[in-house]
């Protein structure tokens, strides 16, 4: 990415990422706040065989249980933390696409 | 406080032993497939990855219900893995999960290997074989793409269901046959909205963008 790309070619070669991402947004703005709140499989049988208490409280807290410490609004704090999660992933697994990438390129 | 969103193993579920085992076995399986991506993957399958990550990262915040009190949620491996092959789809996977731990503290640092081993590389290896296979017998991947990753999809979480058991049992948490009856009981149900969320994405996928299907077996560019 040497030079600017042209937005209207960006956005014919990449649009299907930023639908892809849109997708993403949309699970976390609609399905997400939805979710059932019932224990999934694993916790469920925690609880059932009791040694949920053996799970222990995390060293620290950033966005702890998809909310947004500080944010009162429930349906906010899960929406917010969902949407930096999905940016966050994306950046992440990317980045690490573009590092293998690179050390191809470095070895060629 | 009850746990809303929380879907993974804490630390303290499985022993240190069982830990350092799973942690080893899946630091050994990510290096070779971190050189698998970087000698084969074509340069167009990296966006998809991010793609794929950020789906999977929120597909897994949407808990399904099931019957009885309990929910299931998406996993991701076999869809990822039909899309991008059994290797940068584990990739994908274990960037999810270790930023669901790291960030959002959803699922223990300790037991982050035994959890990406679980929910990930079983999906993109195992049940990546699985839909392979099924494909081929159904006359290949064209012709049995969806059926071949709804049984895949499926078996994967049931996989997972049974590892994680024999996990619990030789961390001494649980019983092994209280485990196993346990974990697989639900889990055959949840492996059902496994199946269908694959198989939707897939359809959806075919339909919408078809020629990303075949970035898989597309020769690396460079």
């Amino acid at each position: 990415m040497s030079t600017a790309p042209n937005s209207r070619s960006f956005l014919k070669r990449y649009g299907w990422v930023l639908a892809g991402l849109l997708i993403a947004a949309l699970v976390v703005v609609f399905l997400a706040p939805a979710a059932s709140s019932d224990p999934d499989g694993l916790d469920r049988v925690a609880e059932d065989k009791e040694f949920v208490e053996k799970g222990k409280d995390p060293a620290y807290e950033w966005l702890p249980d998809y909310t947004i410490p500080g944010v009162d609004n429930e349906w906010l704090s899960v929406v917010l933390a969902g949407l930096i999660g999905v940016g966050i992933v994306f950046g992440a697994t990317l980045a690490l696409g573009a590092a293998v990438r690179a050390s191809r390129r470095a070895r060629t | 406080m009850t746990p809303i969103f929380l879907l993974h193993a804490a630390d303290g579920f499985f022993s240190v032993p069982v830990s350092i085992v799973f942690w080893v076995i899946t630091a050994a399986a990510l290096a070779v497939s971190l050189r698998q991506v970087s000698a084969r993957l074509d340069d167009r399958a990296i966006p998809l990855m991010g793609v794929m990550a950020a789906f999977i990262f929120a597909g897994q915040m949407f808990n399904f219900q099931i019957p009885g009190g309990t929910s299931g949620h998406l996993l991701g491996g076999v869809l990822a893995a039909v899309l991008l092959g059994p290797y940068a789809a584990a990739i994908v996977m274990a960037c999810v999960i270790a930023v669901q731990a790291i960030v959002f503290q959803d699922g223990g640092l300790v037991v982050l290997g035994v959890n990406i081993f679980n929910m990930g590389l079983i999906g993109t290896f195992g049940g990546y074989a699985v839909y392979r296979a099924v494909a081929a017998a159904l006359g290949g991947e064209a012709k049995g793409r969806l059926p071949a990753a709804a049984v895949a999809a499926w078996l994967s979480v049931v996989a997972a269901a049974v590892v994680c058991s024999f996990q619990l049992a030789v961390s001494g948490t649980t019983s092994l046959e209280a485990a196993l009856v346990a974990m697989v009981g639900w889990h055959v149900i949840i492996g059902i909205g496994e199946a269908i969320i694959t198989v939707g994405a897939l359809a959806f996928i075919q339909a919408s963008r078809a020629d990303l299907l075949t970035l898989r077996d597309a020769p690396a560019s460079s």
